[in-house]
């Protein structure tokens, strides 16, 4: 193993967010898997031990740490179940916005109780015709005396019916075009507010995903998110940080298939040895150790860089998410056939893996939408000389 | 509330090996755990910490070494721990270490209530725990798998037996010995891994104790270990083929045999 230099802190972090994987989620992911379950127990052990804080200011109940903190805790996990990892992850992504632009009111009512994981979070970005182009939001958020009220369809949302507390992103003057967006934090119990039936997906079938539908939805006027008009800068900044999370499910997910396909090579006997002993298999084998130790090496420096306080974390944010879950995809595909016959079958945890893979290249913005980040990136650096 | 839970570091069940010279377990180079029948008795301290408030202190007899289980206790949620060490304990059987507990857990004042693992994986005796409430001359419950309420200085729970479970109310102070399926034991949580980084074990000698050394350790054990042995299998087996009464005839053959 290359030696990352963690903290001791990190340490424990890593050795407990790895206990919880291997006493708690591996033993019920099979389950999970087929029940399409969400896993509310495994989410109050994490809670109980302490890493629904991470990211969170110690001031508001959380353990103070940053992006690398949830890079390792989310890396474990994944190691276990993609599904689990997201629900997991997916609360963090709810919560960003409010500790991003919120106001300290609003930290203060909503981050202990999702540091302390009694309350669940979600994100309310996407909807039927705003995926990748964000700017073609339809839900909107009209001003009426104390109260927002608003009107629309979130798609797809992850953690939506199983959280509490909701971020979520609405027109509020559509003339401003991407500064006429605005976030809100709807809870649960909102009058007007609803959910769709629960989706079916191909894979992280631990997680749960529905529609938030708001009909008149009225929520008090402190709950806008920062100031009226800067819901995308919001939306910007929140993905900027959550995306080498998502990277790590990456790295933890290859980790996982590497180490399933390693143990099966060197027990697999074809030809009268272990199929390990032979260069086809071996050389698939170093390529899927080369590309995963890479990813992981750009997704902590990338961690370590938003960290820093570093100004300008785009660009690093996308590559490792794309590099990442480009290479969770090549390298679940590559376990399944290293185990062949035995890898398709659901008996062994391959497939699921490679199942799992698929959703970490759609989510959190397409890797199509990371390179136009990554280009445009470019493209101002280059233009500044 | 005060509660005191007795946590053993014993040899990981994944590599247990026996000295052939000394008839005892090999320690060396086998990775330690606490015994997880206690992990058991700690989790259910814990949990009754969380409901009626108080504290719990975790007391392990063992090597210096077996701070490390303190430390575990402590990261899963224990107040502080109590390591008993002192070279006069080395070679102890039951009958000698529940008279150093007691000692133990007199020094340590009043409390209202022990909670032990009902067995120790390495030695599997399950005496440790009846042995100290016979000699804190308190009360005790051994395999209790539920506790049902805990109030006015009565507890209340369920004992697991062979066909079915007994409900039982005792008074406090008391001891109970717990089996596994009393809970399901958490993992360490971060702020407890932190916290036990920091944690310094009180230690007790036999000399903090005021124990009598004629009573400790190997001198003050009335089991002597003669030898270890792993009994060898050595039964076999025979099918008896043909028509039921050929099988009959074989069998009543065979009875005689060895008769």
């Amino acid at each position: 193993m290359v030696n990352y230099f963690l903290s001791e802190e990190q340490q424990m972090i890593v050795d407990v967010a790895r206990q919880i994987t291997a006493e708690k989620i591996v033993p019920q992911r099979v389950e999970l898997d087929e029940k399409e379950q969400f896993p509310t127990e495994i989410l109050q052990d994490i809670a109980q031990a302490d890493l629904f804080g991470l990211y969170i200011p110690e001031e508001y109940g959380g353990f103070g740490g940053g992006s690398f903190d949830m890079v390792l805790a989310l890396e474990e996990f994944a190691r276990g179940c993609v599904g689990v990892a997201t629900s997991f992850a997916a609360s963090a992504l709810g919560a960003y916005p409010i500790l991003i632009s919120g106001s300290k009111e609003l930290k203060q009512k909503y981050m202990p109780v999702i540091a302390s994981g009694e309350k669940l979070a979600a994100f309310g970005l996407t909807e039927a015709n705003a995926g990748s182009d964000a700017s073609g939001i339809q839900t909107t958020a009209v001003l009426d005396g104390d109260e927002w009220v608003l009107n629309g369809t979130k798609q797809w949302i992850t953690n939506a019916g199983d959280a509490k507390i909701y971020s979520v992103i609405a027109i509020t003057d559509r003339s401003k075009g991407p500064r006429g967006a605005s976030m809100f934090v709807v809870e649960d119990s909102d009058p007007g507010f609803s959910y769709g039936p629960k989706e079916k997906k191909l894979g992280i079938r631990a997680s749960s995903t529905r529609e938030l539908i708001f009909k008149d939805c009225r929520i008090p006027k402190d709950r806008l998110i920062g100031r009226q008009g800067t819901g995308f800068f919001t939306v910007m900044k929140t993905l900027d940080v959550s995306r080498p999370g998502i990277a790590s499910l990456g790295v933890g997910l290859g980790q996982a298939a590497l180490d399933e396909a390693v143990l099966y090579a060197k027990q697999r006997i074809q030809f009268g040895k272990p199929v390990m002993a032979f260069q086809a298999v071996q050389h698939i084998l170093a390529d899927m150790a080369i590309q995963l130790e890479a990813s992981r090496a750009l997704v902590y420096a990338a961690a370590r860089h938003i960290d820093s306080g570093a100004k300008d974390v785009s660009k690093a944010s996308s590559m490792c998410k794309v590099m990442a879950t480009d290479m969770a995809m090549k390298v679940t595909t590559d376990a399944v056939q290293i185990l062949a016959g035995h890898g398709y079958m659901r008996e062994y945890p391959v497939e699921k893996m490679m199942r799992d893979a698929k959703i970490l290249q759609i989510y959190e913005g397409t890797n199509q939408i990371q390179r136009n980040v990554i280009g445009q990136a470019l493209n101002k650096e280059y233009s500044r000389s | 509330m005060k509660i005191i839970v007795c946590v053993k570091q014993v040899p990981d069940a994944k590599d247990v090996r026996l000295d052939p010279k000394t008839n005892t377990l090999a320690r060396e180079g086998v990775e330690s755990i606490m015994n997880p029948f206690d992990r058991h008795a700690l989790e259910a301290a814990v949990v009754l910490k969380e409901q009626y408030g108080g504290t719990v202190t975790a007391i392990t007899m063992g090597p210096p070494q077996a701070e490390e289980t303190l430390r575990d206790a402590v990261a899963c949620g224990a107040d502080e721990g109590v390591l008993v060490s002192d070279r006069a304990f080395a070679g102890a059987d039951t009958w000698a270490t529940s008279y150093t507990l007691a000692k133990a857990v007199e020094k340590l004042g009043e409390f209202d209530l022990i909670l032990c693992g009902k067995q120790a994986i390495d030695g599997d005796t399950a005496q440790v725990g009846p042995g100290l409430a016979q000699r804190l001359d308190i009360p005790y419950v051994a395999y209790a798998r539920k506790i049902t309420e805990c109030v006015d200085g009565v507890i209340r729970l369920e004992r697991l037996m062979d066909d079915g479970y007994d409900e039982i109310e005792m008074g406090m102070p008391a001891l109970m010995t717990v089996v596994k399926e009393i809970n399901e034991p958490r993992v360490p949580s971060l702020k407890g891994k932190m916290k036990a980084k920091k944690m310094q074990a009180t230690v007790l000698t036999a000399a903090d104790i005021g124990a009598d050394p004629e009573c400790l350790g190997l001198q003050g054990s009335t089991t002597q270990v003669v030898k270890v042995f792993s009994p060898q299998f050595s039964a076999e087996r025979c099918m008896l083929t043909g028509t039921v009464d050929e099988q009959v005839d074989q069998l009543l053959v065979k009875l005689e045999e060895l008769l």
